[in-house]
């Protein structure tokens, strides 16, 4: 996966976007970013499969050695799949965040708010600023 | 980093920021939490050495003729029976016997401003009790021949600690270190200077903790990784300090200490002489000592991969027993471990509790502290 061909959240959550049964589809990560400055993951809890989530809410969270961190839900909708593999295998998150580390899959309620999410090129601007 | 410019830096403030060190607020310091994996920096003390600055931590130094007896007012341990070169652990309690802080106490084989004449006592405190700590003695030292000054602007410290540490720092020192037992100390030769080196840490681990002037700091810091490097070491930041000394179930002031817990639930009898003196605190201490009712310190191994954090309630059937007061992952046990204050009921290795980590009930087992313990101890 390209991670310029993706979107960002200001929260560090990537989303890539695929029609499905004429709905859109978002499969949901944390960025290489947000997986740097957390480090040393240790555990992850994964969202219920059904369940509803609202964008810019928790709907998920990973802990470090250092903290708990919540991950926000980046679009509205419903959580139609989730990479099962994934707690066990923390290490790809680091070695492949936006492959390999997906965390969800969303059923996008209202395609307007993936209007709300930055480009790749916005979002390495950010991450800048954030690391000054 | 923005947020650490009014902190106080320590000299190594510049080398941490090179080399990608996470600068956070300790206590009105500007300090490396990490440089980039606490894990991999945990690792490497475990089995290499890890260095770590810890300038932060207070030392005032108390003189005089009434030095010693001084300060067996005031500190749990005896202190008028040391000899130079001696360290003993104590804490500084209050008349209710709540622990005001836990202290290195050191004894010198004479003043190092050379004024005073007789033992000086540096005193080695936790960096956010230090003027806490100052005010209580120098109120208390006024009915004594002795006098108390904070060498802490002046001086730096570093801790160098694991399996390769004591070969390292002698390799520096002229062999000045493995000739130390444990908990002694005594002045060095450092890079052409003079330095006080101890056989003290706060990992669990062999090794020892230099004080320093600021002058020369840096340079035995350089030297110091440069030979860490070597061995696969590393600098450490206080990220890895915590899961270091939680695993050697090392209490830490603000989550085991406070001044509402006293020396006998915290687990820190070894930490009390009574003998035939009278210092603050020791009826009380008494007291507790004798009260089967207090709230134990207990280690607890986590049933999941989920950390408890520091106030994560602890229960038994479904009744609140207890307070977490450090949780981490274990990078040597594999698994989330914390410590807490439990019903004395509760307390016994092997009780079947349950922890609530942000809303969902983890099972946890009380196991015997500490959780680590190296091979072959000094």
């Amino acid at each position: 996966v390209n991670p310029e061909e993706l979107l960002f959240a200001k929260t560090h959550e990537w989303v890539s976007v695929a029609e499905e049964d004429g709905s859109k589809i978002a499969t949901v990560g944390i960025s290489a970013f947000a997986v740097e400055a957390l480090t040393d993951l240790v555990f992850i809890e994964l969202p219920k499969t059904g369940r509803p989530v609202t964008a810019l809410e928790p709907f998920c969270e990973v802990e470090s050695v250092k903290a708990v961190s919540d991950i926000y839900a980046p679009v509205s909708g419903e959580v139609i799949a989730v990479n099962e593999g994934l707690p066990d295998d923390l290490e790809s998150l680091s070695t492949d965040p936006y492959g390999a580390g997906w965390i969800a899959k969303i059923r996008i309620k209202d395609p307007a708010s993936l209007e709300a999410l930055m480009d790749y090129e916005t979002y390495q601007k950010q991450c800048a600023e954030e690391a000054e | 980093m923005t947020a650490t410019a009014t902190l106080t830096r320590t000299p190594f403030f510049d080398w941490h920021l090179a080399r990608g060190g996470r600068m956070v607020d300790f206590a009105g310091w500007a300090m490396p939490v990490q440089y980039a994996s606490i894990v991999e920096e945990h690792q490497a003390t475990r089995q290499a050495v890890g260095l770590f600055d810890i300038s932060h931590m207070g030392r005032l130094t108390i003189s005089g003729p009434e030095a010693a007896k001084f300060l067996d007012c005031l500190l749990t341990r005896r202190v008028d029976d040391m000899r130079p070169g001696q360290i003993r652990y104590s804490l500084v309690t209050n008349a209710d016997g709540g622990i005001l802080d836990d202290v290195l106490v050191y004894c010198l084989e004479k003043n190092p401003t050379g004024t005073d004449g007789g033992p000086a006592y540096p005193l080695v405190v936790n960096a956010g009790n230090r003027e806490k700590i100052l005010d209580w003695l120098k109120d208390r030292a006024t009915e004594f021949a002795a006098r108390v000054v904070d060498d802490s602007a002046n001086t730096s410290m570093i801790a160098v600690q694991g399996p390769a540490a004591v070969g390292i720092a002698d390799a520096m020192t002229g062999g000045a270190v493995s000739s130390l037992k444990y908990y002694h100390g005594t002045t060095a030769e450092i890079d052409g200077t003079e330095a006080y080196v101890s056989r003290t840490g706060y990992t669990g681990e062999d090794g020892c903790e230099i004080v320093c002037s600021n002058a020369h700091a840096t340079a035995i810091w350089e030297s110091l990784i440069a030979e860490a490097e070597k061995v696969g070491g590393r600098a450490c930041g206080l990220g890895a300090r915590d899961t270091l000394r939680l695993e050697a179930a090392m209490p830490l002031y603000g989550h085991e200490l406070s001044e509402n817990v006293n020396a006998a639930q915290a687990g820190l009898r070894f930490a009390v002489t009574l003998g035939d003196r009278d210092f603050i605190g020791r009826e009380a201490f008494e007291r507790f000592a004798a009260d089967p009712h207090q709230p134990m310190r207990v280690g607890l191994h986590i049933e999941s991969r989920r950390v408890a954090r520091e106030g994560s309630a602890v229960l038994s059937r479904g009744k609140t027993v207890g307070e977490v007061t450090s949780g981490t992952f274990s990078p040597t046990l594999d698994r989330p471990i914390a410590m807490a204050y439990v019903e004395p009921r509760t307390a016994a290795s092997g009780a079947q509790l349950t922890v609530d980590i942000r809303g969902s009930e983890v099972p946890a087992v009380v196991v015997p502290l500490p959780f680590y313990k190296r091979r072959g101890n000094v």
